[in-house]
C-alpha cells in the first residue's frame, strides 16, 4: 500500500501523547521509518502509510489494527532479534523506542504478497472443522503428508533463538486493598480506600493511569476527566500507603484473594534491560480486598468482508487520533448503535479527519452528544447498517462502504447505497471486562439492556465496580468506586466530586448486518477475525450438531486466538442466538480462565532458572571434594562425588582402589547427604512403631536399630539406622534421596491421623556433616584424634551411638556399617565439618586413608547384600521379597502397611524375591534392568550389578520370581545382541557371618 | 454421511447447507439395556464398542455437561504403550493399535499423529529406571529405543543439551510411534459412531442417583428423569468416587485437580513430544502451533476444576530450564481436569458387589491413550457380564488381593 498521509498536524490538537521533539527511527519489515516519542508501534507504523500489519491465520486475509490495547487480535508483530525476539506481540500496546526492529508475522514471502492467501481463494473447500472430514487417506498420509504442510502453515510468530539473555523476578506482598484498574472508578476507589489509612496498591496494564478519561467528554468538578484523573494519579502516587503501578496486569485472581500482577519494566526501554534492570516482574500478591475497575472493552458488529484494513473499533479510531495523532483514513465513515461512537465522530471532525456520515442502526435516538454531532455538520443516517465494503489492492485497501437499510432478523439487502469512504470505526457498545471476576469462581449474568454478560455474585471479598461492572455512565462510575473504597476503608469520607448527568439514548445490540446475497453463501463476516471464524460457520456448527457454546468453539476454533475471545465471544454468542432462535443466555454463559492476556514464562520461572534452578545443596565438604575431583553424580538435590579418579586413573580403576582400600586399610565416605530426623516427645517411640515395621519402643538408649518403612499398600519406601538419643529423643536416618519425602510423610501421619501423639519431627539433615570412617583401621584413625568416647568394641559395640568429643570436635558417633567393614559415623555440627574432615585426613594419613565415592559405597554394600530402597525396590516390594521378614514385627499391634502385608497376593508363595547372581562368566557384568525370561516369560530383572574388585567377579542382585527357593539354578538373560546366563546364589556375597564390622 | 474431500467439494457447491448432525440431540427414554454414565472418551468409547462389537444398541449414555467437555477434552493427548509392567503393557498397546486405525474406521479425522515420544532421562538413577522398562518392552516386542544424547539433540533441536545443566541430558527413552491425537476428534468420533448405531447419547443429563433392588442395580436417577436399567456403567473419572457412593460403593481414589497450558502459537520448534520426568515437565507443538505443557498435578484434594499457581510455576519453570526460549514466550491459557487417582497409580475397570454395576476409572492423568482400549474391553467386559482377560488385572479385586500394577518406577509424571 501506498504511503498516505496519516500523521495529524501538530496543529490539529491531535496526538496528546507525542513529543514531536523526539523522532525515533525504527524498522517494520526491514524499511526504516521513523515515529515519535510517545508513539506505540501500531501508530507509527500508520503515520508512516502501512495500514496493513498483519495476516490471518487460516485464510492469510491481509488485517490492520483493530483495537487500541492488549485485546489486538490483528495487528500481531514480532520485536527484537535473536534470542531477544518475541513473537505475537500486539503492536497497539508496543512502546515504540529508538532502533525498533519490528516484523509481521504468518506471512511468505512477504505481508503485501503472501502466498497463503491462496487459502482464501480456497476457503469454500475449508469451511470449520474440514480437518476432521478429510486427510484421512491414505491412512499414513495424514502423520507424514498433510499434517506436516498445516504444521508448517500455522503458527503465529518465529519464536527467539537461544537463551534468553534477560532477567526476570517475582516479588510477594500483601496488601489491604488491590485496586485493579487505574481508570475513574479505580482511581475513586484508592483514593477513598486509602484515605482510611489502607495499604492500597493501585495497579493500570498502560503505561499511565486515567483508563479512558483522556478519550472522554464528560466533566468532573466542572474540569476535563483528564485534568482530574492527572490530579488524581498525581496524589495517589504522592501517598505513602498506596503503591502505584504502570505496564502493570492482574493476569490471575485465585483462591484466597491471592493475584498475579505482571509487571513489564523494560520493554518500552531497551536501556534499563542493559544496565541490569529485570525485563518483567510478578508480583503474587495476598490481598485482603480486591476491588475490580477493569473498564470495558468496545465490541464490534459484524458485517460483510468486516475484516478489511481500514475497519476498527471506534475507541481505536479515537485514541490514534487523539493519543497519537494518527488519522485512520482519509475519510471515514461511522458505524454505531450506542452514542459512544459520536465522541468519536467529533473528536475526528475536530481534528480535521474526512467523516463521510455516521450510519446508526437505531431508528431515531435522541441524546445531547447525537445534536452536538449534526451541529457540528456530520450527516447522520439512522436506521441504516453497514452492508459490507468495496475494496481494492488484494482487499488491501477499502473503497466504498455500502450501506443498506436495517431490519432486525432480515437476512438479505433489498436496496443498498455505496458511499466513498477509506475507512470505518465501528461501536457495537461495551463489554464489561469481568474477566477477573471469573477466575476464582465469580458468575455472571446476560444484561438485556446492555446488552452484555455483566457480573452478577461471587464468594470471594471482592467488588467491582464502574464500567467493569456494567455501569456505563461517570457519574455511575465513579459513585461505585468510592463506595467500594469506603467500603474496604473504613469510616473517613472524601468529598465527591460533581458530574452533571447527561442523558444517553440506549444502545440496541445488533451482532449481524445483513449483506447483497445472504451472508453465508460466500460473503464473509469475521466473528473471530484472527482465527477466520465467520457467522457461516457458527451456523455450520450449529447445524452439524455441535450446539453447546463449547462445541462450537472447539469446532470452529471461536475464542482460542490470542485475545482469548476478548472481541470474538459475545458477538459469536449474539449470532448464534440470532441464527437459532433463542436468547443469548439459552446459547450458554461464558466465563474465563486465568491468564487475564497472554504473560511470560520467563515471569512465571522468575529467578529460578539456570544457576537458581533447584539450587544444588552442598555439604560442608562440597569445595573440597570439587577440588578434588569432577565426577560428581545428581543425588537428590545434592552433588556428590562418585569416585576420586588419581593421577591418569580411570573411573573404573577408581573405583576399584577405593573399595580395596575400604577392606584393606581404611576409607573415608561423606555422608552428610542422608536424611536426618530428630524425633522428639513422649510419644516419639510409639511414633516410630507406627512407621517403622520393626519394633523401636524398646530400644534403649544409645543403641542404633536399622528399620524398614512401607507405605500403606505395604510396600518399601524408605530405610535407615534410627539411634536413641534419650528416653524422648530419637535420630532417624533416612536414605539420601527420600529425607524430604519421608520429613514430609512423617508431618503427614501426625498432623492428618495421629495429631493425639505428642512428638516434634524436625529435620536436621543439613545441620549435621557426617562421615564413615568405614575399613579395618577405623578405630586407630579415631584414637589418633583423639576422643573422650571409649571407643572400645566393648564399651561401643556394633550398632551402639555415643556422643562426646574427637579431636575436640563435639560429635555424635554411631557404629553403624553399609561396607561390612568396622565402621564409625561421625556427625558434627555442619560448621566444623570441614575442619574434622581434614584433622581425619591428617590423622589417617599412616594407616592409609582415603575417601571413596557413591559407586564404592554400591560396590562395598552390594558386596554384603545390602539393599538400596529405589534400586532393589521398585514401589512393589515388600520386606519378605528382599529376605528381611527378621524386621517385621510380629508382636506390634499396628504399623503402616501391617495390614496390607497380609493380603493374598502378598503372602502367596511364588512372587519375585532378592536374589544374588552370579554370571557364568565371571568377566561378565549383567546391564543394570537386565531382563531374566524363561519360557518367554520374563521372571525379573537385575536390581543392581557391579564388578567386584574384592572377589574379582561381577556380582549383581536381581528380584526373581520364587528367587530364593532356586538357589543354584541357572537362569539366563537375554539382551539385544546376547544372552547372559547366571547361578541364584545367595545376595551376601562376602563376610555372610558379619564378622568384619564386628570387631 | 460420508465425509471426504469430494463431499467437501460437493458441499461447498451448496455453501455447506446440506451437512447432516454429527449425532442426534434425542429424547431420554424411560429404559435402557444398559445406561452409561458419563460422555467422555472411555464413556462413549464403551458405548461405540457395546453397539459394534456386541450389537447392544438400545443404550444411552448421560452426560451431564456436553459431551467429551471433561478430561477428554482438557488434556494434553500424549499417547505411548511403553509401559513396565504385563497387564500395562497389553491394555496401553491395544489402544495404540486402535489409535492407529481410528479415523478410517470412524470415518472421521482424529488426527492421529505418532509423532514420536521421547522421555528424558536426566539421572542416573532415571536412566537405570528406563533401561529396565527397555528391556521389560523389548520382551513384550514394543518398538522402542534408548537414545543417547546427540540423537536427542537432533530430534528436539532447542533442548539444553549443556553439560552444566543442573539435569544434563544423559539420553532418552524413545517411543517413534507414540505421539498424539486430536482430543475432541476422539470424543466426537466415537460420539458420531455411538450415534450412528442407535445408541442415545443425551447431554445436559446429570446422575443424581443410583437405584439398587438388593444386590441389583435397577436404575438411575437424572435430573431429566428416572431410567430403568439392568446395567450401569460409571465412567466418570474425577467424580468416579461420589457416584459409586450413589449405590453405596466406595472407591480407592482420590481426586486432584491436574493442569494444563498452552503458549500462544508459533511456527514449528518441536516436532516429538518430550517428557522430562526429573523436573516435572511435558511439551508437544499442537498442529496449530501451540506449545502444550504440562506437569504434576495438585497436592491436595479438590473438585474445583481450578488448581493452585504453585503448580504451574512449577511446570513453567521446569519447562523454562529444559527449553530456553520458551522463557520469551507467552502463556496463553491454562486450565485444570479433576482426575482420579488409584494408590498404585493404575486404572480400574471392574465389575462390582452390585450385580450389573460397573466401573472404569482412575485413569488419573494419563487414561486418554488408553481410550480405545479401556472401551473396547470394557464394552466386552459389560456385555458378557465378566471381565475380559486384558480388563481383569485392574478388577477392584486387587485392592484386597494387593495385586497393584505400580508404574511408578516408569514414570514419574503418569502421562
Ligand atoms: C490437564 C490434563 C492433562 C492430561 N494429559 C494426558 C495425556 O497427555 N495423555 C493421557 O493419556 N491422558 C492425559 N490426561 C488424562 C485423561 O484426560 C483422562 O484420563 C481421560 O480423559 C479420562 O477420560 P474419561 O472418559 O474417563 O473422563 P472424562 O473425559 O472426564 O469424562 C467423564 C464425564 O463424566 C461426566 N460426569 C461426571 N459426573 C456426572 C454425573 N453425575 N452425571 C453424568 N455425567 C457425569 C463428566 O461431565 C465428564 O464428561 C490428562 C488429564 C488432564 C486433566
Amino acid at each position: 500500500m501506498t504511503g498516505k498521509p496519516y500523521r495529524l498536524p501538530d496543529d490539529s490538537g491531535a496526538g496528546r501523547l507525542l513529543d514531536r521533539s523526539k523522532p525515533l527511527s525504527f524498522t517494520f519489515d526491514g524499511k526504516k521509518m521513523t515515529g515519535y516519542a510517545g508513539d506505540t508501534l501500531a501508530s507509527a507504523v500508520m503515520a508512516n502509510g502501512r495500514r496493513v500489519m498483519g495476516r490471518s491465520f487460516k485464510y492469510h486475509r491481509p488485517r490492520g489494527l483493530i483495537t487500541m490495547g492488549s485485546e489486538e487480535p490483528n495487528a500481531l508483530v514480532g520485536v527484537g532479534t535473536g534470542s531477544r525476539r518475541e513473537p505475537n506481540l500486539r503492536a497497539t500496546q508496543v512502546e515504540l523506542f529508538d532502533g525498533m526492529t519490528s516484523v509481521s508475522q504468518n506471512r511468505w514471502p512477504s505481508l503485501d504478497f503472501d502466498v497463503g492467501i491462496i487459502n482464501n481463494h480456497m476457503s469454500r473447500l475449508f469451511p470449520s472443522g474440514f480437518y476432521y472430514k478429510t486427510f484421512m487417506w491414505p491412512k499414513t498420509f495424514w502423520h507424514k503428508v498433510y499434517e506436516p504442510v498445516i504444521r508448517n502453515a500455522a503458527g503465529l510468530g518465529v519464536a527467539p533463538d537461544g537463551v534468553d539473555p534477560d532477567s526476570y523476578e517475582q516479588v510477594h506482598v500483601h496488601c489491604d486493598v488491590l485496586v485493579v484498574g487505574g481508570g475513574v472508578a479505580g482511581l475513586a476507589a484508592a483514593q477513598a480506600a486509602a484515605a482510611n489509612g489502607k495499604r492500597v496498591m493501585i495497579c493500570d496494564e498502560t503505561p499511565r493511569l486515567g483508563g479512558i478519561a483522556d478519550i472522554s467528554n464528560e466533566l468532573i468538578d466542572g474540569k476535563s476527566q483528564l485534568d482530574w484523573v492527572r490530579e488524581q494519579a498525581a496524589s495517589l502516587t504522592a501517598a505513602d500507603n498506596v503503591h502505584v503501578m504502570t505496564r502493570a496486569t492482574v493476569i490471575g485472581h485465585y483462591h484466597h484473594n491471592y493475584l498475579m500482577i505482571f509487571e513489564r519494566l523494560t520493554d518500552h526501554n531497551p536501556a534499563l534491560a542493559a544496565a541490569g534492570a529485570p525485563r518483567h516482574r510478578l508480583w503474587k500478591v495476598r490481598a485482603g480486598k480486591v476491588i475490580l475497575a477493569s473498564g470495558a472493552s468496545e465490541r464490534t458488529m459484524t458485517f460483510a468482508n468486516n475484516d478489511r484494513p481500514g475497519v476498527m473499533l471506534s475507541s481505536a479510531a479515537r485514541t490514534l487520533v487523539e493519543r497519537y495523532g494518527v488519522a485512520p483514513g482519509l475519510m471515514g465513515l461511522i458505524f454505531a448503535n450506542n452514542d459512544d461512537a459520536y465522541i468519536t465522530a467529533l473528536s475526528l471532525k475536530r481534528s480535521g479527519v474526512g467523516i463521510a456520515r455516521i450510519v446508526d442502526v437505531r431508528e431515531n435516538p435522541q441524546s445531547e452528544i447525537i445534536t452536538a454531532a449534526q451541529d457540528a455538520g456530520i450527516e447522520t443516517m439512522f436506521g441504516h447498517a453497514v452492508a459490507g465494503v468495496e475494496t481494492s489492492a488484494g482487499g488491501k485497501q477499502i473503497d466504498a462502504v455500502k450501506i443498506a437499510p436495517y431490519v432486525k432478523g432480515r437476512g438479505r439487502v433489498v436496496n443498498e447505497i455505496t458511499v466513498p469512504a477509506d475507512f470505518i470505526a465501528v461501536s457495537g457498545g461495551w463489554n464489561p471486562v469481568a474477566h477477573l471476576w471469573c477466575h476464582n469462581g465469580g458468575k455472571l449474568q446476560w444484561d438485556d439492556t446492555l446488552a452484555c454478560f455483566k457480573p452478577k455474585s461471587h464468594d470471594d471479598d471482592i467488588a467491582i465496580v464502574g464500567s467493569a461492572n456494567g455501569t456505563m455512565d461517570l457519574a455511575g462510575c465513579l459513585k461505585e468506586g468510592y463506595a467500594a473504597g469506603e467500603k474496604a476503608g473504613g469510616k473517613a469520607r472524601l468529598k465527591k466530586p460533581r458530574v452533571v448527568v447527561r442523558k444517553q439514548a440506549p444502545v440496541e445490540p445488533m451482532w449481524f448486518s445483513p449483506a447483497t446475497g445472504k451472508y453465508n453463501e460466500g460473503n464473509k463476516h469475521f466473528i473471530d477475525l484472527q482465527n477466520d471464524v465467520t457467522a457461516a460457520d457458527l451456523e455450520l456448527a450449529q447445524r452439524e450438531g455441535y450446539e453447546s457454546v463449547e462445541h462450537t468453539k472447539r469446532y470452529t476454533t471461536l475464542g482460542m486466538a490470542t485475545d482469548q475471545g476478548k472481541n470474538s465471544n459475545v458477538p459469536g454468542m449474539g449470532i448464534i442466538a440470532e441464527a437459532t432462535g433463542k436468547a443469548v443466555p439459552e446459547v450458554g454463559t461464558t466465563t474465563f480462565r486465568p491468564p487475564y492476556t497472554p504473560f511470560s514464562f520467563g515471569a512465571i520461572a522468575g529467578t529460578q532458572r539456570g544457576k537458581l534452578f533447584h539450587v544444588i545443596r552442598r555439604t560442608a565438604v562440597y569445595d573440597w571434594h570439587t577440588s578434588q575431583t569432577s565426577v560428581m553424580e545428581p543425588v537428590g538435590d545434592w552433588r556428590r562425588p562418585y569416585c576420586y579418579p588419581q593421577g591418569g586413573e580411570s573411573q573404573q580403576d577408581a573405583i576399584n582402589r577405593e573399595i580395596l582400600n575400604v577392606r584393606n586399610n581404611v576409607g573415608i565416605l561423606d555422608a552428610s547427604t542422608l536424611g536426618k530426623i530428630e524425633i522428639k516427645g513422649p510419644d516419639a517411640g510409639e511414633f516410630l512403631n507406627r512407621m517403622y515395621t520393626n519394633m523401636f519402643a524398646g530400644l534403649k538408649t544409645g543403641k542404633c536399630r536399622y528399620g524398614l518403612m512401607m507405605n500403606e499398600m505395604g510396600f518399601l519406601m524408605d530405610d535407615g539406622v534410627t539411634a536413641k538419643l534419650a528416653d524422648d529423643h530419637y535420630l532417624m536416618h533416612t536414605t539420601s534421596g527420600g529425607a524430604d519425602r519421608i520429613a514430609a510423610w512423617l508431618e503427614e501421619w501426625l498432623q492428618t491421623e495421629w495429631y493425639d501423639l505428642k512428638v516434634y519431627v524436625t529435620p536436621v539433615t543439613e545441620q549435621w556433616s557426617q562421615f564413615a570412617i568405614a575399613g579395618p583401621n577405623a578405630r586407630k584413625v579415631l584414637e589418633k584424634l583423639g576422643s573422650d568416647i571409649d571407643l572400645s568394641h566393648e564399651a561401643l559395640p556394633f550398632m551402639a551411638m555415643a556422643t562426646g568429643d574427637i579431636a575436640g570436635f563435639p560429635v555424635r558417633l554411631f557404629r553403624i556399617s553399609f561396607s561390612g567393614e568396622l565402621s564409625f559415623e561421625v556427625a558434627t555440627p555442619a560448621n566444623y565439618g570441614q575442619d574434622l574432615w581434614d584433622k581425619i585426613l591428617e590423622a589417617g594419613k599412616e594407616f592409609g586413608i582415603a575417601p571413596y565415592g557413591t559407586e564404592a559405597l554400591h560396590v562395598l554394600r552390594a558386596e554384603k547384600g545390602f539393599i538400596v530402597v529405589g534400586d532393589e525396590t521398585d514401589g512393589t516390594v515388600t520386606p519378605h521379597d528382599v529376605g528381611m521378614s527378621w524386621a517385621v514385627s510380629k508382636k506390634k499391634p499396628d504399623y503402616i502397611g501391617k495390614r496390607s502385608l497380609e493380603q493374598a497376593f502378598l503372602t502367596e508363595p511364588g512372587r519375585k524375591q532378592l536374589v544374588g547372581l552370579a554370571t557364568t562368566d565371571p568377566n561378565e557384568v549383567l546391564p543394570d534392568g537386565a531382563p531374566a525370561v524363561e519360557s518367554g516369560k520374563l521372571t525379573g530383572h537385575v536390581t543392581s550389578s557391579y564388578w567386584s574388585p574384592t572377589l574379582k567377579r561381577s556380582i549383581a542382585m536381581a528380584l526373581v520370581k520364587n528367587g530364593s527357593e532356586r538357589m543354584g539354578e541357572k537362569i539366563s538373560f537375554p539382551l539385544a545382541d546376547k544372552v547372559i546366563e547366571a547361578e541364584i546364589v545367595d545376595p551376601v556375597f562376602y563376610d555372610k557371618e558379619g564378622a568384619r564390622q564386628n570387631v | 454421511m460420508r465425509y471426504s474431500i469430494f463431499s467437501l467439494a460437493r458441499q461447498a457447491l451448496n455453501y455447506h447447507k446440506g451437512w447432516e448432525k454429527a449425532w442426534r440431540s434425542p429424547e431420554l427414554k424411560p429404559s435402557y439395556d444398559a445406561v452409561i454414565i458419563g460422555a467422555g472418551g472411555h464413556g462413549l468409547a464403551t458405548a461405540y464398542y457395546m453397539a459394534k462389537e456386541h450389537g447392544m444398541t438400545n443404550i444411552a449414555v448421560v452426560e451431564k455437561g456436553w459431551l467429551g467437555g471433561g478430561n477428554t477434552g482438557r488434556n494434553t493427548t500424549i499417547i505411548r504403550s511403553n509401559y513396565l509392567q504385563d497387564a500395562s503393557i497389553a491394555i496401553y498397546d491395544l489402544a495404540h493399535k486402535l489409535y492407529a486405525d481410528l479415523s478410517q474406521e470412524f470415518n472421521y479425522n482424529i488426527m492421529f499423529s505418532p509423532r514420536g515420544l521421547l522421555m528424558l532421562c536426566q539421572t542416573e538413577h532415571e536412566l537405570r529406571g528406563f533401561q529396565r522398562t527397555a528391556h521389560a518392552n523389548r520382551i513384550a516386542g514394543l518398538e522402542c529405543e534408548m537414545i543417547d544424547r546427540q540423537r536427542v539433540k537432533e530430534l528436539v533441536p532447542i533442548i539444553n543439551d549443556r553439560d552444566d545443566a543442573r539435569y544434563p541430558i544423559l539420553g532418552a527413552y524413545y517411543q517413534a510411534s507414540g505421539g498424539t491425537a486430536r482430543h475432541d476428534g476422539v470424543a466426537w468420533g466415537y460420539a458420531r459412531g455411538a450415534d450412528q448405531m442407535g445408541v442415545d447419547i443425551i447431554q445436559n443429563c446429570e446422575v443424581t442417583g443410583l437405584l439398587r433392588d438388593g444386590d441389583q442395580i435397577v436404575g438411575v436417577e437424572t435430573t431429566r428423569g428416572t431410567i430403568n436399567t439392568k446395567k450401569v456403567a460409571v465412567v466418570t473419572a474425577g467424580h468416579t468416587s461420589h457416584i459409586m457412593q450413589m449405590a453405596g460403593v466406595s472407591m480407592p481414589i482420590e481426586s486432584v485437580c491436574l493442569q494444563a497450558m498452552v503458549s500462544e502459537p508459533i511456527k514449528p520448534v518441536i516436532d516429538v513430544v518430550v517428557m522430562a520426568n526429573t523436573v516435572h515437565g511435558y511439551v508437544s507443538q499442537s498442529d496449530k502451533g501451540e506449545l502444550v505443557i504440562g506437569g504434576g498435578a495438585d497436592a491436595y484434594n479438590n473438585y474445583a476444576q481450578r488448581g493452585s499457581f504453585a503448580s504451574l510455576e512449577h511446570t513453567a519453570t521446569a519447562l523454562v530450564e529444559t527449553f530456553p526460549i520458551i522463557s520469551r514466550l507467552k502463556m496463553m491459557r491454562q486450565w485444570g481436569g479433576i482426575v482420579d487417582m488409584t494408590g498404585d497409580r493404575s486404572p480400574i475397570i471392574s465389575m462390582t458387589d452390585v450385580k450389573g454395576l460397573y466401573v472404569n476409572g482412575g485413569w488419573g492423568t494419563g487414561g486418554f491413550k488408553s481410550i480405545p482400549g479401556s472401551g473396547f474391553v470394557f464394552a466386552d467386559t459389560i456385555a458378557n457380564d465378566r471381565p475380559h482377560p486384558i480388563a481383569e488385572p485392574f478388577g477392584l479385586k486387587r485392592f484386597v488381593r494387593g495385586e497393584f500394577i505400580d508404574e511408578s518406577v516408569a514414570s514419574g509424571v503418569a502421562h
